[in-house]
């Protein structure tokens, strides 16, 4: 299967502080803990560390063949077999371009086409300010409300263009008073 | 139907019952007026949640208790997001395309006051006297409710509206009858598997129930994967009881105790409702040990599966249950006699296991009434694409696609032409005009080189080209390919390669009997349902519509305006209105300029073909149009 998401030297390339990196094993155990020993528990367990940091570490893979007693190679070839596992980390925002049937007839492609220019990264990347990150989705099963937009896990119906400058100018303002904020404080 | 009666069962089932009937009948008390709204997923991206918030908010400024309830999905999502207000004195009417303003408008003067707001709503739910019942519809001709019969009218979140309006009363009578009797009375109603296949349920259960095994699964697949199908995601946010009774009863039937729900990660919200339905039917002890004092134990399992298309195929989604990548294997032992942890397991669909309560209730006779000859029942179809109604649909078997895209549909928006219609996701095929008459059901559809898949059921107009279909169709399946068999995994590669070659323009016409044999070559040589069914779109589409690939081949043209290699846009100067500025303020990329009379022109170097100044030009005007090959564009403003 190709996947977008797992380029092979994406989980080489991305550079971890060791806070950053302590900070993931602490986060890895804490839901270990919630698991036994069992490979059935593999893919709950990829979900929820998900969950918690947002994509999959490479240091955080490691932890879990460590407590499941697999080899490593059997983590990343899960990860990088289903579509729902990231290797990059995520963006503040995440937009999901619906692809299903229904969303492509009605022009998703030409949505996906609006948030590439503007965001300046393809699918399956993450902006450099890791504002935003960009990905397609098969279907959220909103077809009725052909072409979907995800946004922050919200499904926003009957998208178009010019509604995409619109949500980016909502995001900068949003941004612009937080900025603001922060530096009055 | 050899029923014994048990008084433990009996009287652990009407304590249940008695409680939710007394909470219903408080809720119904004929006194206040009662408010639903639809937030399932759909209703959701329409805005339903505002709209509910506001409900709320000016109900609580006057210090009003009505009841405000979340409903499910009740079908009609083109008019998303809809109310539902039922007013004693008054019949129950249904609004639709509530937004903010209007729902306060609803509070204000209908539930505050006595205006009945009749020009927000879509019809009535009962018939009555004084205002046109939405049943009046033609589309309710043709559509038969079994499945969908609670959606929009409980509240998911609460199982004792289930159980009100006849819940688990079928688990109850199970429970007193011997496990061979129900698979007999499921054999006798001839259900078939709705996950695309059309396989007798009684037979996987069968087959099951006689190993000797002593640990068995029963798993409910609920991976719906196909893009534009979304009807198990309707059915597990509407009514996740419905498909839980139908598991316990197949649990009991084939004698498992550990059960699965395995529900793709991208339904978040069935995955919320399934989780809470099951910890309320845990605490009514309908779930768990010794159910209804029966001392059957059976338990659920929620399983989010990761997004694998391939997953919704049996023996790929046990192995991703087992943690392992969802590569499928080869069949037989089948599941139901080697499956889940090499024991018996059985896995059925969401809609399968939701028709096992009614059966049992209704009777396997009641059953084998509806639909056609070989297939029993109804069908439940997601309608979507060109199509002004689109949503949720459920006809018996046997309707004919012109009845559920014409009648429940209510035909092709903006008055275009019916092209196409995609029956049955990317495993399905392409019908076209010729087809609209046939009733369909399991056999009619494979005739015609589609199937029912899961349902999923897209409209195409006039604007739709079928190669692109095909094309979007291929890249799905080829990316979603799990990689095990050679001819799936670099066929559909090829054969993808030469679709994208025709929809550029710059496809030789002997592809298209290299493309033929080579689909012919992917369905031998896959072992799995994937693999055989790819080529479906492609060779239904060559076979309906030939005379679109070869435009596409020798004229370079997309004669459906799509392929955007193959077009381009274009304002026509003689009916630009020059001093209107429309498609200069909507253009995304600032291609469109005024020359020195102020006609706007496109440049077409900078257009990226998004489509937004056609629509911003104003339809008196209607300036805009797609041309293809591009090259009809006058070459002076081609610069």
């Amino acid at each position: 299967m190709q996947n977008t998401n797992a380029s092979s030297n994406a989980w080489r390339n991305t550079e971890i502080t060791s806070q950053e990196q302590g900070r993931i094993l602490q986060k890895t155990r804490a839901v270990l803990r919630r698991f036994t020993k069992k490979r059935e528990n593999l893919v709950p367990i990829l979900q929820q560390v998900q969950d918690e940091l947002g994509y999959l570490p490479r240091e955080a893979m490691i932890e879990i063949a460590r407590f499941l007693k697999i080899p490593k190679i059997d983590v990343y070839e899960v990860v990088t077999f289903y579509n729902q596992f990231r290797l990059t980390p995520p963006g503040r925002h995440s937009i999901r371009v619906c692809l299903g049937t229904a969303c492509h007839m009605k022009g998703g492609y030409i949505l996906l086409d609006a948030w590439k220019r503007r965001l300046g990264i393809d699918r399956g990347q993450t902006t450099k300010d890791r504002e935003f990150d960009l990905d397609t989705v098969a279907c959220v099963g909103c077809c009725a409300m052909a072409p979907v937009n995800v946004i922050d896990k919200k499904a926003e119906g009957r998208v178009s263009p010019t509604k995409i400058d619109g949500f980016l100018l909502a995001f900068k303002m949003e941004k612009e008073k937080k900025d603001k904020e922060t530096r009055w404080q | 139907m050899a029923v014994t009666t048990s008084p433990d069962i009996v009287s652990a089932f009407e304590k249940i019952r008695s409680r939710a009937l007394a909470r219903w009948k408080d809720l119904w008390d004929g006194k206040k007026p009662v408010v639903m709204v639809s937030a399932a997923t759909c209703g959701r991206a329409a805005g339903a949640l505002e709209v509910l918030q506001t409900i709320k908010d000016e109900l609580g400024k006057e210090q009003n208790d009505t009841p405000v309830l979340e409903v499910g999905c009740l079908g009609h999502c083109y008019a998303e997001p809809l109310v539902i207000i039922a007013k004693p004195g008054n019949p129950t009417i249904v609004y639709g395309y509530i937004d903010t303003e209007k729902a306060r408008r609803l509070v204000r003067d209908y539930i505050l006051g006595d205006d009945i707001s009749l020009e927000f709503a879509l019809g009535a739910l009962e018939q009555n006297e004084l205002i046109p019942s939405i049943y009046d519809l033609p589309r309710f001709k043709h559509e038969k409710y079994i499945l969908l019969e609670n959606i929009g009218h409980i509240d998911p979140e609460d199982v004792d509206h289930y159980i009100a309006r006849g819940g688990y009363e079928a688990l109850a009578k199970s429970l007193q009858m011997q496990p061979q009797d129900i698979i007999e009375e499921i054999k006798k109603s001839g259900l078939r598997g709705r996950g695309g296949a059309g396989f007798a349920a009684a037979y996987k259960w069968k087959v099951c129930r006689s190993s000797p095994s002593k640990t068995k699964y029963l798993i409910c697949n609920a991976d719906e994967g196909d893009p534009g199908a979304f009807m198990d995601r309707a059915m597990l946010e509407s009514d996740p009881h419905a498909v839980i009774e139908g598991m316990i009863i197949a649990a009991y039937a084939v004698g498992a105790h550990h059960g699965y729900i395995y529900v793709r990660a991208e339904y978040p919200l069935a995955v919320h409702r399934v989780g809470i339905a099951l910890r309320q039917a845990r605490s009514l002890r309908l779930l768990g040990k010794n159910i209804l004092a029966s001392g059957f134990n059976f338990d659920i399992k929620l399983f989010q599966g990761s997004g694998a298309f391939v997953c919704g195929e049996e023996t790929a989604l046990i192995a991703s249950l087992e943690g392992k990548p969802g590569l499928p294997h080869h069949r037989p032992p089948f599941p139901a006699t080697k499956g889940l942890h090499g024991k018996p397991t059985v896995i059925n669909n969401v809609k399968t296991l939701a028709y096992v309560p009614r059966i049992i209730k209704n009777g396997a006779e009641w059953f084998a009434n509806i639909g056609t000859e070989k297939s029993k029942g109804t069908a439940v179809f997601a309608l979507a694409g060109k199509v002004v109604n689109t949503g949720l649909t459920e006809v018996p078997m046997g309707t004919t696609l012109r009845q559920i895209i014409f009648d429940v549909g209510g035909g092709i928006p903006k008055g275009k032409r019916f092209k196409a219609v995609q029956v049955g996701g990317p495993s399905g095929g392409c019908l076209h005009e010729s087809a609209l008459d046939m009733p369909i059901d399991f056999d009619s559809l494979k005739e015609v080189g589609a199937m029912i898949g899961s349902g999923g059921m897209v409209v195409m107009d006039e604007d739709d080209c079928m190669v692109e279909v095909a094309r979007y169709f291929l890249e799905f399946t080829q990316r979603e390919s799990c990689g095990k068999c050679t001819m799936c995994r670099l066929g559909t590669r090829q054969m993808l390669a030469m679709l994208e070659e025709f929809t550029c323009g710059r496809g030789r016409i002997e592809d298209l009997d290299t493309l033929i044999e080579l689909a012919e070559d992917v369905k031998v040589g896959s072992l799995c349902g994937l693999g055989k069914t790819a080529p479906n779109p492609v060779l239904t589409t060559l076979r309906y519509f030939r005379d679109e690939y070869e435009a596409h081949i020798k004229e370079k043209r997309c004669p459906a305006l799509m392929c955007h290699d193959l077009i381009a846009y274009y304002i026509l100067p003689e009916k630009c209105e020059r001093s209107c500025d429309a498609c200069v303020g909507s253009c995304t990329v600032e291609a469109i300029s005024s020359d020195k009379r102020r006609i706007k022109v496109i440049d077409q170097a900078k257009c990226v073909k998004c489509g937004t100044c056609m629509t911003a030009c104003p339809p008196q005007y209607n300036a805009v149009i797609k041309l293809s090959p591009p090259e009809k564009v006058p070459a002076a403003e081609k610069k």
